[in-house]
C-alpha cells in the first residue's frame, strides 16, 4: 500500500496517550523506585537520602511479613474458587434451558455495583447480631466475630472479592465454552457419558488456556484489593485482614512515610509485574502480537 | 426425555441458588433500608419484609447528604473520563495498527509495559506529580476534576483494542479516500472511526463502569465534600450515620441507582460474552 501519510502524521497521532502516559505511568513507575531510596518519616518536606534503610526496615518489620503472608493468603484462597466456580455456574448457563438471561444478569449484578457499597451490604450480613450469625446461632453454635474476630476477619473479607467476582470469570468462560465444538458433546453422548465424564473429558482440556487465564488475571486482581478491607475493617483486627495495598496507602497517607511505603511498592510492583508477564506471553500472545 | 427434565431441574434448583446468593446482600439491605423505628432491625429471626414499612429513611438521608451533587460529580469524573479514553485510544490505536514509522516497537512495547504496572504500585508519585501540576480541589473544582480524570485518561488496553479494531478493516477503504483527496486527518476522523463504532461503544461502556466505580483515587485525592463522588460519599455514610444502618442502608441503595439502570439498559455488552476481548485486568 502506498504511504499516504506524511513523515510526522503518526508521531502526532500518539503524542497525546504519549504524553498522558508519560505523566501518569511512566515517570511515576521510576519515581517509585527512587522514593524509596528516601527517608521522609522525619520530614515530608526535606526527605534525606536513606539508601536501602526503607528496605532493610521493611525486610525485619513482622508487620510486613503479615502483610506479605495475609496477602498470599488472599491468593490462595481466593484464586482457585474464582477459577473453578465460575466455570461450574458457566457451564450450567450454557445449558439450553430458559431463563439463561434472568440468570446471568442476577449473577453478574454484584460486578457492576460499587465495592464499597458492596463491602457496607457485606459489612452488615456480618454484623455481630446480624443475620448471618442468626443463621449460625440457629444451627447450634456460636456467634462468630466475622469481621472483629482475628483469626475471621480476613475470611470474612476474601468472600466478599469472590463474590463479586463469580459473574465477571463466568462470562469470560461463557464465551469460552462456544468455542467447543458441539460434535465432541453428540460424540460423548452416543457413547452415553454422564454429566460429569463430559465436562471432564472435553470442556476441561478445550477450555484450559482460559482457565490459565482467568487463573493469572483474577490473581493479579487479588494481589491490588483495597476498598474492602478499607471500608470493612481497615486492616484490622490486630492487622489480621491487612494486605499490601492497604498497607501501602496507610504508611503513605496516614503516617506519611512515603518512602518505606513505596520500598513496599516496589515488592508490590515486582509481584505484579511477574504475573503480568506469565499473563502476557502465554495467554494472551495472540492478542499482542506487533 | 424423562431424565433430561430432571436434570433441567438440577441445573435450575443450582442457578437460583447461585442467583439468590448473588443479590441476597443487597435484598437485606433494601429491606433494613424500608423498615421503621418501631421494628428491631436486629430481631431474631431477621424478617425479610419489613413489619414496620416506611420510605422515611430514604428521605432522611436524602435531605442529610448530598446525592445530587455526587451524582454530578460521578458523571463529570465518568464522562471526562471516557471522553478522553476514546479520543486517545483511537488516536494512538490508529499509526499502530497503520502506519510505518521509526521507533514503532519502542511505543508499541512502552505501551504494553504499562498493563503490567498496577495503578497501586505507582500511586504515590501520581500524587506527588498531581499536587505539583496542581490538579487538586483545594485549587479550584475544575483543577480537582483534572486530577480526578487524568491517571486514568488512556489505558493500554483501550489503545490495543482499538488498534484491533482498525487492523480489522480493509485497506481500499483509506485508498479511496485518499483518491479522493482526503487528507489523513480526514481519513481518520471520516473513514475510519464510523467504522470503529463497535469497538469505540465496549471502550466507553469498561470505562464507564470502571470510572464509575473508583474509589482509591478520588479518597487520596479529594478534599472537600462538595467534591465527592457516589463511592467516596457513600463510605462517608458510615462516619456520618455511625450505627444508623437504616439510614446508611438507604444510602448505599440509592447511590446504587444509576448504575443498575445503565447496566439494563447495556446489558447485552456485559452479559453476552461477546467482549470477552474487553475485559480488565
Amino acid at each position: 500500500m502506498f504511504k499516504y501519510y506524511g513523515k510526522y502524521a503518526p508521531y502526532l497521532f500518539l503524542l497525546p496517550a504519549g504524553i498522558v502516559l508519560l505523566i501518569f505511568f511512566f515517570i511515576p513507575f521510576f519515581q517509585t523506585f527512587i522514593l524509596s531510596f528516601y527517608d521522609y518519616s522525619s520530614s515530608i518536606y526535606h526527605p534525606s537520602f536513606a539508601g536501602l534503610e526503607n528496605y532493610i526496615k521493611l525486610f525485619q518489620s513482622p508487620i510486613f511479613y503479615k502483610v506479605l503472608w495475609n496477602t498470599f493468603l488472599y491468593l490462595f484462597i481466593a484464586v482457585p474458587v474464582l477459577a473453578i466456580f465460575p466455570l461450574f455456574v458457566a457451564i450450567l448457563i450454557n445449558q439450553k434451558i430458559r431463563g439463561i438471561t434472568l440468570y446471568k444478569i442476577l449473577i453478574y449484578f454484584p460486578v457492576i455495583v460499587s465495592i464499597v457499597v458492596a463491602a457496607i451490604a457485606f459489612k452488615w450480613l456480618y454484623a455481630d447480631q446480624g443475620i448471618l450469625n442468626y443463621l449460625v446461632t440457629a444451627c447450634g453454635f456460636k456467634a462468630i466475630g466475622w469481621l472483629t474476630d482475628p483469626n475471621w476477619a480476613l475470611y470474612s473479607v476474601i468472600w466478599v472479592t469472590i463474590w463479586k467476582g463469580i459473574g465477571y470469570y463466568m462470562i469470560i468462560y461463557l464465551a469460552a465454552l462456544m468455542s467447543v465444538p458441539k460434535e465432541l458433546y453428540e460424540a460423548c453422548d452416543i457413547d452415553g457419558a454422564d454429566f460429569l465424564t463430559k465436562h471432564l473429558t472435553v470442556t476441561i482440556p478445550h477450555i484450559m488456556p482460559t482457565i490459565a487465564l482467568v487463573t493469572t488475571i483474577s490473581a493479579i486482581s487479588a494481589m491490588k484489593v483495597f476498598a474492602e478491607i478499607y471500608v470493612m475493617t481497615k486492616g484490622g483486627p490486630l492487622n489480621s485482614s491487612k494486605t499490601i495495598v492497604y498497607y501501602i496507602y496507610e504508611r503513605a497517607f496516614e503516617n506519611l512515610d512515603l518512602g518505606y511505603a513505596s520500598a513496599m511498592a516496589v515488592v508490590l510492583l515486582v509481584i505484579v509485574m511477574i504475573f503480568s508477564l506469565i499473563n502476557i506471553f502465554c495467554f494472551e500472545k495472540n492478542k499482542y502480537q506487533i | 426425555m424423562k431424565g433430561l427434565k430432571l436434570k433441567n431441574l438440577y441445573i435450575h434448583i443450582i442457578l437460583t441458588a447461585v442467583s439468590l446468593l448473588s443479590i441476597f446482600p443487597f435484598i437485606w439491605l433494601i429491606s433494613t433500608s424500608l423498615k421503621g423505628p418501631a421494628e428491631n432491625i436486629f430481631a431474631y429471626p431477621p424478617a425479610i419484609i419489613p413489619e414496620d414499612f416506611t420510605w422515611a429513611n430514604y428521605i432522611g438521608v436524602w435531605h442529610k447528604v448530598d446525592f445530587i451533587g455526587y451524582f454530578i460529580n460521578s458523571m463529570i469524573v465518568a464522562g471526562g473520563t471516557v471522553l478522553l479514553n476514546l479520543i486517545l485510544s483511537a488516536m494512538a490505536g490508529y499509526p499502530l495498527a497503520r502506519m510505518e514509522f521509526k521507533g514503532k516497537k519502542i511505543a508499541f512495547f512502552s505501551i504494553l509495559a504499562t498493563i503490567m504496572i498496577p495503578f497501586q504500585a505507582i500511586m504515590l508519585p501520581v500524587y506527588l506529580i498531581t499536587l505539583k501540576l496542581h490538579l487538586v480541589d483545594s485549587v479550584n473544582n475544575f483543577a480537582g476534576f483534572i486530577g480526578l480524570i487524568m491517571p486514568f485518561a488512556v489505558s493500554a488496553f483501550g489503545i490495543f483494542l482499538m488498534r484491533q479494531a482498525f487492523l480489522g478493516i480493509p485497506r481500499e477503504m483509506e485508498e479511496a479516500a485518499i483518491v479522493d483527496g482526503c487528507s489523513v486527518w480526514q481519513v481518520f476522523t471520516k473513514v475510519l472511526i464510523p467504522m470503529v463504532k463497535p469497538s469505540l461503544a465496549v471502550l466507553a461502556i469498561f470505562t464507564f463502569i470502571g470510572s464509575w466505580g473508583e474509589f482509591l483515587w478520588p479518597s487520596i485525592v479529594l478534599t472537600k465534600e462538595s467534591m465527592y463522588t457516589l463511592p467516596v460519599g457513600v463510605n462517608n455514610l458510615q462516619g456520618m450515620f455511625s450505627s444508623n444502618w437504616r439510614f446508611i442502608a438507604a444510602g448505599s441503595i440509592l447511590a446504587t441507582i444509576p448504575i443498575v439502570i445503565f447496566f439494563l439498559a447495556m446489558q447485552r455488552y456485559f452479559i453476552s460474552g461477546e467482549n470477552e476481548g474487553a475485559v480488565k485486568g
